[in-house]
């Protein structure tokens, strides 16, 4: 499936950034005495945690993909690696169809600074002892964007397009709100003139009203710088909303991705029904839930076979041994499930 | 309708600080039947959970309930005795936070917890209490309870932990439930579990809610009547169905719109401009006047209520739906 994926992408245009069989492992250290009985030969377990299990994604310049899952998929740890904050344990990296260890040290830079990223939480991810004006234009002053001396009116234009007055721009981060410190950090990123921006959970720490205007936001700076996005949320609403192509992470795999509205219309694996069904809509009025039981399991110790044999209610025998690949189900449609086998 | 199990009515809850006084419950009423599930919407800093915790009188210095009446089952809650409020509280009525790590106590095990909860209302052995623990447990749909019991509450994930919490809260059978985003911290497959079963417990046990949240997705999936409060006030209160569907003050309508659905894609959301109001300086008048699109010159004069509709009111001079008067 990586070669077919791969020829579907070289064919139409060459993606901004794709991964290929992409890991993340996290293992804990061993202690003191571990390594003492380690050096002496005693077999020590370190358990290792799988965040990311060989994930293919390419995205294309220009689009917007959306990356959905629970609270320990792997969603964050995907898009952190994405947006080259975070090493890889296994697995290739191309930005512009240039693997990673190939890079010169101009594509380095030129690949470091095309992708940038957006926090859920703006306290905790800018500076509370900076003013707004070194936050946003600190990075464009050391990668020669703007002089110093041009700072001033390079932060300024940068604050309008966000929608923050360039008269704050002396002010500390604690000294706006939720939603204008999202700003902040949007136009941190914008600063380097990036062509793609990796979201982590943007709008989720917004009130409702606040988090329309960021999202409309979003869309606008879209058209205006020709952005490409990977959005991470939990929220489908705000995914739909948004995104050109969504793709469905479960316990560190990508277990769906399609279209958006193909995806919404007819979801395939039963981990996309469920994550569906349960969603509250407003609208809807009144209705019963048939949660899907149970919870996401341990990464620490997956289930074999499919991660999401346990909750299934479609579970066969093979679901319980063997890992289902990611196929192609339909034009751009890809799904994870055996019961697509027989088809 | 039948006879409230609460109401509240004009509660003023204040706060008093350096930069002066926050009005944080400025002047609300609201009344909830038995077996009701209520629904009390509102964005962060909206007086939403101050007036839960009103109810149950966890006011704390420098706050402090300056006006107004609380009634439960026909008895006044401000200003009752300590001891009252204390046997009241866990026994008829009860409340889940949003951090069940907030209310579990980290250094003791779930069956320490649960037991003394027992003990507090009632005057069984320790040997009933555990049995009635285990089966409370149980209840909330948490496996091989007998086991769980002997676990701390970091041993749990947060989904299981919040069932703890709602175990805890329903052990004396209470009459009302005040359930402040009890499902905000968790995914969505186990929100739609805790909501699931939230729903079929208080059937059983004929227990009312109010369900405290920003979410007004989930509201209108859960509750018979909504209350949207702004900056203090309840601008707009009716049966959730009506409320979502035809809404009166332009608030709801706003906050609806933003919220994305199937129907936006791909079009900009209707955002509500500027944001809410600081509580130290509300503007005069109608506090959502400077965000309001259909704001005038009357939106200088505080609104009053004005009914819309059957059980329907609105604080608004300009409401979206013909006036009914109640």
């Amino acid at each position: 499936m990586t070669a077919a994926m791969h020829a579907r992408s070289t064919a139409d245009v060459t993606p901004i950034v794709e991964v290929r069989a992409i890991s993340k492992r996290f293992t804990r250290k061993p202690d003191l005495a571990e390594r003492i009985a380690g050096a002496l030969g005693a077999r020590v377990d370190l358990r290792t945690v799988h965040a990311v299990d060989d994930v293919d994604l390419a995205i294309l310049p220009g689009e917007v993909v959306g990356l959905v899952g629970e609270s320990g998929c792997g969603k964050s740890t995907l898009g952190r690696m994405i947006a080259g904050i975070l090493p890889k344990s296994g697995g290739e990296f191309f930005h512009e169809g240039v693997e990673s260890a190939a890079w010169t040290p101009l594509q380095r830079h030129a690949a470091v600074l095309a992708v940038q990223m957006i926090f859920q939480d703006p306290m905790s991810s800018l500076n509370p002892r900076k003013k707004v004006r070194d936050i946003i234009g600190e990075a464009a002053v050391v990668h020669g964007m703007t002089s110093r001396a041009a700072q001033g009116d390079y932060v300024a234009d940068l604050m309008r397009k966000v929608g923050l007055d360039p008269a704050y721009m002396r002010r500390y981060p604690h000294q706006f709100s939720g939603g204008q410190r999202q700003r902040i950090g949007i136009a941190r990123a914008l600063a380097v003139k990036p062509r793609f921006l990796v979201c982590d959970e943007a709008v989720a720490a917004l009130d409702v009203s606040i988090q329309a205007q960021v999202l409309n936001l979003f869309m606008d700076l879209r058209q205006e710088f020709n952005l490409t996005y990977l959005f991470i949320s939990h929220d489908l609403g705000v995914v739909e909303h948004l995104s050109d192509r969504v793709a469905i992470m479960y316990l560190g795999r990508i277990v769906e991705m399609a279209p958006t509205e193909a995806l919404y219309a007819a979801p395939n694996h039963p981990y996309t029904k469920a994550l569906l069904e349960e969603v509250p809509r407003i609208g809807a009025g009144k209705r019963t839930f048939a949660p899907v039981r149970g919870e996401i399991p341990s990464p620490v110790a997956p289930p074999p076979g499919c991660h999401f044999h346990p909750r299934c209610p479609f579970a066969m025998d093979r679901c319980k041994t063997v890992r289902p690949v990611l196929r192609a189900i339909g034009s751009g449609r890809w799904s994870a499930c055996h019961l697509n086998d027989a088809t | 309708m039948a006879e409230p199990l609460l109401s509240i009515r004009d509660l003023h809850t204040h706060f008093d600080t350096k930069a002066g006084i926050v009005k944080a419950v400025n002047g609300v009423s609201f009344d909830v039947a038995p077996g009701e599930i209520l629904g009390l919407v509102g964005e962060s800093g909206s007086g939403k959970s101050i007036t839960g915790f009103s109810i149950l009188g966890l006011i704390q210095q420098p706050g402090r309930i300056v006006g107004g009446s609380i009634r439960f089952a026909g008895e006044e809650l401000v200003g009752a005795e300590t001891t009252r409020l204390r046997q009241l509280r866990g026994r008829d009525i009860a409340m889940i936070f949003q951090d069940p790590m907030m209310t579990l106590n980290p250094v003791l095990r779930i069956d320490t917890q649960i037991v003394e909860a027992i003990l507090a209302h009632e005057n069984v052995g320790r040997a009933v209490a555990l049995g009635r623990a285990r089966d409370a447990l149980a209840k909330v749909g948490i496996p091989s309870p007998e086991e769980r019991l002997k676990a701390y509450p970091h041993q749990f994930s947060g989904g299981m932990r919040q069932r703890v919490a709602i175990a805890i809260a329903l052990l004396h059978r209470p009459r009302l439930i005040i359930c402040d985003e009890p499902t905000t911290a968790l995914d969505v497959t186990i929100q739609a579990q805790i909501i699931h079963e939230m729903r079929l417990l208080c059937q059983e046990q004929g227990t009312a809610l109010i369900w405290i949240t920003h979410d007004l997705a989930v509201v209108d999936s859960l509750a018979d009547r909504l209350c949207v409060m702004y900056a203090g006030r309840i601008v707009e209160q009716g049966p959730a169905g009506a409320v979502i569907a035809e809404p009166a003050h332009p608030y709801t309508r706003g906050l609806i719109d933003s919220i994305p659905s199937r129907n936006s894609r791909g079009a900009r959301l209707k955002q509500i401009p500027g944001m809410a109001p600081s509580p130290l300086a509300l503007p005069a008048g109608c506090p959502f006047r400077p965000r309001c699109s259909y704001a005038d010159d009357a939106c200088l004069n505080e609104p009053s209520s004005i009914g819309v509709g059957a059980g329907r009111d609105a604080r608004c001079v300009h409401p979206l739906v013909a006036r009914v008067p109640a």
